[in-house]
């Protein structure tokens, strides 16, 4: 089920229009608001409701994750690096509040200097092991896991 | 030219015409439009309704109540910062072109009837001060409505349309401001009855009687709106959306363990990121 705009928050300003990845906020020629163009293609991102400056969009989501009357709504504060979730249940028996950090360092910092770092070799290349495997995905210092390294057998057919 | 008060100076070059009573009767006339459009549209939009609907869902959502010396101080700051100062708007051109446009038009406004209720005629005397007002109120309305129209306009900013293509229904209340203010000023300076007056009495009744579909009333349910705002942030409801955190505080860390853990004890300001260019991308 889609978002839709609350008309009394919204100024037009354009960020869900600019994030939406489906391309289906748009802004209205006449009234100058946005609203969802395609509601049968909006996938729930939450792009749009986490970008609105003035939390003026809202989901309506799916029966069985929001019956009607719950409510699932977001506050993305980019000055503070925090997400903040509040879900209220329909009964009235929960209204809990969610806060989770989304970024460790200033937005615009920590970007890698992919320049600085050696390119692959066409070893690495032509190899089976994807970029920094085997030494993250290993939790000894031999090779790969694998059944014969660890003495196992396949037993066929199905057992209990 | 800029201190002689243009409405009494069109009675001396026309006293038979432009009497007192009849330039008076015109802005009572604008006045009835306005009131009329401005009920016909709430009542057409059903924006009361809207209004006393969410109220009842917000106080029903309440998780404690808001006594009414709290929301005597809510109304003040509403008058204060969102109407008196358009706080609501985040981007500063926007803000900045409706406060000229704003405080143009209102001074604009109020000194045409001021000079047209109690100074009508040259015997009278206006003080060099109201007509000196008017033309800074129009000269203010041309400034922010200009701004507004060649760059800050949705269509003309962020979508790429030249500021020559009109969405008729759209900009209906830009145009008539502008044409009004405009022709005000053209007719004021070339001191005489001509094209400019008529051009700007027809600018100035198509304004105000096209108030129905026009801007207009937004000067009340913008306010009304701030107001609800702030009563439910007060009291809890806050249309269901989470409230604002303190990440160095005790209760915060003690709530969401993730939060010193990742971001240490006094986070630190992490600057604009998806915010950090206006959106122009479409």
């Amino acid at each position: 089920m889609p978002t839709f705009v609350k008309m009394t928050r919204c100024d037009g300003c354009g960020e869900c229009v600019d994030i939406c990845p489906s391309d289906i906020m748009h802004i209205d020629k006449t009234i100058r608001r946005a609203y969802n163009i395609e509601p049968n293609m909006c996938w729930e991102c939450y792009s749009c409701v986490k970008a609105c400056p003035h939390h003026a969009i809202d989901v309506r989501g799916y029966a069985d994750f929001t019956p009607l009357g719950s409510s699932v709504r977001v506050h993305r504060d980019e000055e503070k690096g925090v997400i903040a979730w509040r879900i209220i249940f329909r009964n009235g028996k929960k209204d809990m509040e969610l806060l989770a950090p989304i970024t460790t360092k200033p937005w615009g910092t920590g970007i890698p200097d992919l320049n600085s770092v050696t390119e692959p070799s066409d070893e690495m290349r032509n190899s089976n092991l994807l970029y920094n495997e085997p030494k993250y995905i290993r939790m000894d210092e031999e090779g790969l896991h694998t059944l014969e390294t660890n003495k196992l057998v396949m037993k066929e057919g199905v057992y209990h | 030219m800029i201190t002689t008060n243009p409405f009494a100076q069109l009675n001396a070059q026309s006293p038979d015409i432009f009497t007192p009573g009849v330039m008076q009767t015109y802005i009572v006339l604008m006045i009835l439009f306005v009131i009329a459009g401005t009920l016909f549209d709430v009542w057409h939009k059903k924006s009361a309704k809207y209004f006393s609907m969410n109220t009842e869902k917000g106080k029903k959502n309440a998780k404690r109540e808001v006594n009414s010396a709290e929301r005597k101080d809510m109304m003040v700051k509403t008058v204060t910062s969102e109407v008196l100062t358009s706080s609501e708007f985040s981007n500063p051109k926007r803000r900045l072109s409706h406060l000229l446009t704003m405080y143009g038009f209102i001074i604009f406004v109020a000194t045409t009837a001021i000079m047209i209720f109690a100074y009508p005629t040259i015997a009278d005397g206006t003080p060099a001060i109201l007509p000196l007002l008017w033309h800074l109120g129009a000269l203010m309305l041309c400034g922010g409505g200009y701004w507004f129209w060649f760059a800050i306009r949705v269509d003309v900013a962020a979508e790429g349309k030249p500021w020559y293509k009109i969405a008729p229904r759209a900009d209906m209340f830009i145009l008539s401001l502008l044409a009004t203010c405009t022709f005000a000023l053209l007719w004021s300076f070339t001191s005489g009855m001509g094209i400019f007056l008529i051009l700007f009495v027809a600018s100035a009744t198509f304004l105000f009687s096209t108030v129905i579909w026009s801007k207009f009333a937004h000067m009340f349910f913008k306010p009304a709106a701030a107001f609800e705002k702030r009563v439910i942030q007060a009291d809890g409801s806050n249309e269901g959306l989470p409230g604002d955190f303190d990440l160095s505080s005790k209760e915060v860390h003690e709530k969401f363990p993730d939060i010193p853990t990742y971001m240490g004890d006094t986070p630190a300001d992490m600057g604009p990121g998806i915010r950090r260019e206006p959106a122009r991308h479409y």
